[in-house]
């Protein structure tokens, strides 16, 4: 796309970001299709998975009859996201599920045998939004279950919460800069009047001085559905150059408003706060229509569909079903991919559940995405410095994390990486970095951890060992009390006075017991 | 005024003197002011150490073991500490790290005590061997961990009656997954990642 197509109403980007890299971009393949609403599954397997793998609190029961859109789990202490019923059906398990995600360890989910009927539980939306307080607005978001659908999956209430006139800039992530994905992009082409909804209540919610769409130029259709529905003079559709990661959140503020979000800093601290388009149709569903977020629209690609597109899925949906309505060819497929070709996870079974995260599967053949090569050594050439949107050094990061020097990793940033992959897709030695630093984040992570409860242990352990010195030096003290005593009692015995203390307290004590004994027996022969 | 000219030594010994004299007193001064309590090395190392008190190492709590380092043990006698705190060590100390010593034990997910409540008796045995005052109770009343401030240090197992004590993991499997280093990996593992993935015909 050339830059000379961009409408008078467009606006170009302001800034740039170093580093960045052109993969191919595979596309076209899944965009010759509108968006196919899928087959209803026979059964749903909803995880329940919270952020952090806390537990989540059930709200239904093996047996129970649930409704489209019922809510079936929510984070405890008011964080984490509510999950609903995708269709109407009878919880047939509670129970570990596999579910699509990078450990492989399996996650407690919902499994629903659907009726068939996909009957609604009775919702309403909100006719006029600006009449509510924002805090119906925010709870009914809450309610709804919506998280982040850009990929990251963040719940979106906590990231709107408290933000109210604090944001100066709304940004709205339409980039979809990875490989293969085109999921917002037939969103924005289809549905482009139901993002501005979702932009207008996210306007009201925040109150921003203005609100940037930033959209690469490459999805043209898109940014004219966007600029035909846009009907608020603060909404404003910038283009970027298609460079990736120019969707990645940081970077794609610095595109837009030339603003560099300071290291391990949110960027809502500065004034800004990014939501993805599919999110925004999300929250105009949830406040028009007071739907839950039970679908979302899915890219289903790859050299081993033959008829790759984009479907309009319920989240639970096993994937199995989805790709053979795509024409899966069995005998091609060599990797199934969740997520786009550079950040994605494979996958090892077909009939794994799609996820709220889901915004693309990738089924690939050997010859489409090859298998990793043996990394070879890394021959200092610099190229992922150079490809490194955030300025970092990979090659220092790499051998820090190898050699786990993991102060120096830390001194050099290694929290700004944003794994995005530029580094590991350039590396001619085909050095996966990126699984590196992941690895040496978690390393530091568990350190930090141990060292914070290590240091709250010491300090119990250094109460206790004073608590027990204190108790000491009062039985010592109370010991010499009683040898006080007693050698009293002996000098006034020696002596022939009548002894104080303890001697005459046991006559008293044994006096009262035998009054006692006498009473109860008394009482016993009279009844 | 003569004496000094006549005897040309004697004026930079006097000098000397004055200097030395001094500087003496400055030093003095300041090894008093600037006395630093204990052992500072010590604090550094009991730092490192997880705290647990457990005793594995062989010394009864973190802080006598970290004594005992101070004057020349070995690094590697701490297994809940392990690889990690082994290596900290290392640096701090400037020593090569060894492996960790097998006979003090193996390193092991992090672990708390969970008392299951219907068996126990209240006899109060493991509140009074907790290092940490993490086990809530009273004589004869079931006692309960409290999970947040145990350390998974076994120190209660032993003495319960009627062993009612579980050790168990305190994080889920999945809570504590991360992604392994890639040496680490096997080859069908390395060959799930993705991230460094490029296409054979693709136009780069």
């Amino acid at each position: 796309m050339s830059a000379s197509v961009i409408p008078a109403r467009t606006a170009r980007a302001i800034g740039s970001f170093p580093g960045g890299i052109h993969p191919a971009e595979n596309k076209t393949q899944s965009l010759t299709r509108p968006i196919q609403s899928a087959p209803l599954p026979e059964t749903l397997i909803i995880p329940l998975t919270q952020p952090g793998y806390q537990q989540a609190e059930l709200l239904v029961k093996v047996g129970d009859h649930v409704l489209k859109g019922q809510p079936l789990a929510r984070g405890r202490h008011g964080i984490g996201v509510v999950t609903h019923a995708s269709s109407s059906g009878v919880v047939s398990a509670i129970s570990e599920q596999a579910v699509p995600n990078a450990s492989g360890l399996p996650e407690l989910a919902v499994v629903i045998s659907t009726d068939g009927r996909d009957q609604w539980l009775p919702h309403t939306g909100i006719s006029d939004f600006q009449s509510v307080d924002r805090d119906v607005l925010l709870s009914r978001i809450t309610e709804a279950g919506i998280s982040g659908l850009g990929g990251a999956g963040f719940p979106t209430h906590i990231k709107l919460r408290n933000q109210h006139s604090l944001i100066k800039t709304l940004v709205i992530n339409a980039c979809e800069c990875e490989p293969f994905i085109t999921a917002d992009d037939i969103l924005m082409q289809e549905r482009a009047p139901d993002i501005i909804q979702g932009i207008k209540i996210l306007l009201y919610l925040l109150q921003p001085q203005q609100c940037l769409i930033g959209i690469e130029d490459n999805k043209p259709l898109a940014r004219a559905a966007l600029e035909k529905a846009i009907d608020d003079e603060r909404i404003q559709v910038v283009s970027v150059p298609t460079k990736y990661p120019s969707g990645a959140e940081k970077q794609l503020i610095q595109l837009l408003t030339g603003l560099e979000i300071p290291s391990g800093t949110l960027p809502a601290k500065s004034g800004v706060l990014c939501q993805n388009v599919g999110t925004a149709y999300a929250i105009a569903r949830a406040i028009d229509h007071g739907e839950a977020l039970i679908s979302r629209i899915t890219t289903f690609t790859g050299a081993a569909l033959n008829r790759p597109g984009n479907l309009e899925v319920l989240i639970g949906t096993p994937m199995e079903a989805l790709l053979d309505a795509c024409d899966l060819d069995r005998s091609q497929l060599s990797r199934l991919i969740m997520g786009g070709s550079l950040m994605g996870i494979s996958m090892t079974a077909l009939n794994l559940p799609l996820l709220k995260i889901s915004n693309c599967v990738i089924a690939t053949t050997a010859q489409e995405i090859p298998l990793p090569q043996a990394a070879l050594a890394c021959i200092r050439c610099g190229m992922c410095a150079e490809a490194c949107p955030v300025s970092l050094l990979p090659q220092q990061l790499y051998w820090f994390a190898r050699s786990k020097e993991h102060e120096k990793a830390t001194r050099h940033n290694l929290f700004d990486c944003i794994e995005c992959g530029a580094c590991a897709y350039v590396c001619p030695s085909h050095i996966p970095l990126v699984q590196y630093y992941r690895a040496a984040k978690a390393e530091i992570r568990d350190e930090q951890d141990k060292h914070r409860r290590g240091e709250h242990s010491q300090q119990r352990f250094e109460f206790h060992q004073q608590r027990l010195e204190r108790e000491k030096a009062k039985e010592e003290k109370r010991r010499q009390e009683r040898a006080e005593l007693a050698r009293r009692n002996r000098e006034a015995k020696a002596a022939g006075k009548p002894t104080a203390g303890q001697p005459d307290d046991i006559q008293a004590t044994l006096e009262r017991v035998r009054a006692k004994k006498a009473k109860a027996k008394e009482l016993e022969e009279n009844s | 005024m003569d004496l000094l000219l006549q005897t040309p030594l004697l004026g930079p010994v006097l000098a000397l003197l004055a200097l030395a004299i001094a500087f003496g007193a400055l030093l003095g001064y300041a090894a008093k002011v600037f006395k630093v309590e204990g052992d500072p090395i010590v604090e550094q190392i009991n730092a490192l150490l997880p705290q647990t008190q457990c005793g594995q190492c062989g010394h009864p709590g973190c802080r006598p073991y970290a004594t005992a380092i101070a004057s020349g043990e070995a690094i590697n006698k701490c297994p809940p500490g392990g690889e990690s705190t082994i290596l900290e060590l290392a640096k701090l100390l400037d020593v090569e790290p060894t492996p960790l010593d097998a006979e003090h034990g193996k390193e092991a997910a992090r672990k708390v005590a969970y008392i299951r409540e219907a068996e126990c008796i209240g006899c109060t045995k493991c509140i009074q061997a907790c290092p940490v005052d993490a086990i809530l109770g009273a004589a004869r009343h079931m006692h309960t961990v409290i999970v947040a401030e145990c350390t998974g240090c076994d120190l209660c197992v032993e003495p319960c009656p009627v062993d009612c004590i579980d050790m168990i993991p305190a994080r889920s499997p999945l809570q504590s997954w991360h992604w392994p280093l890639p040496d680490s990996m096997s080859l069908s593992q390395r060959n799930d990642l993705i991230a460094s993935d490029r296409q054979l015909s693709g136009a780069h």
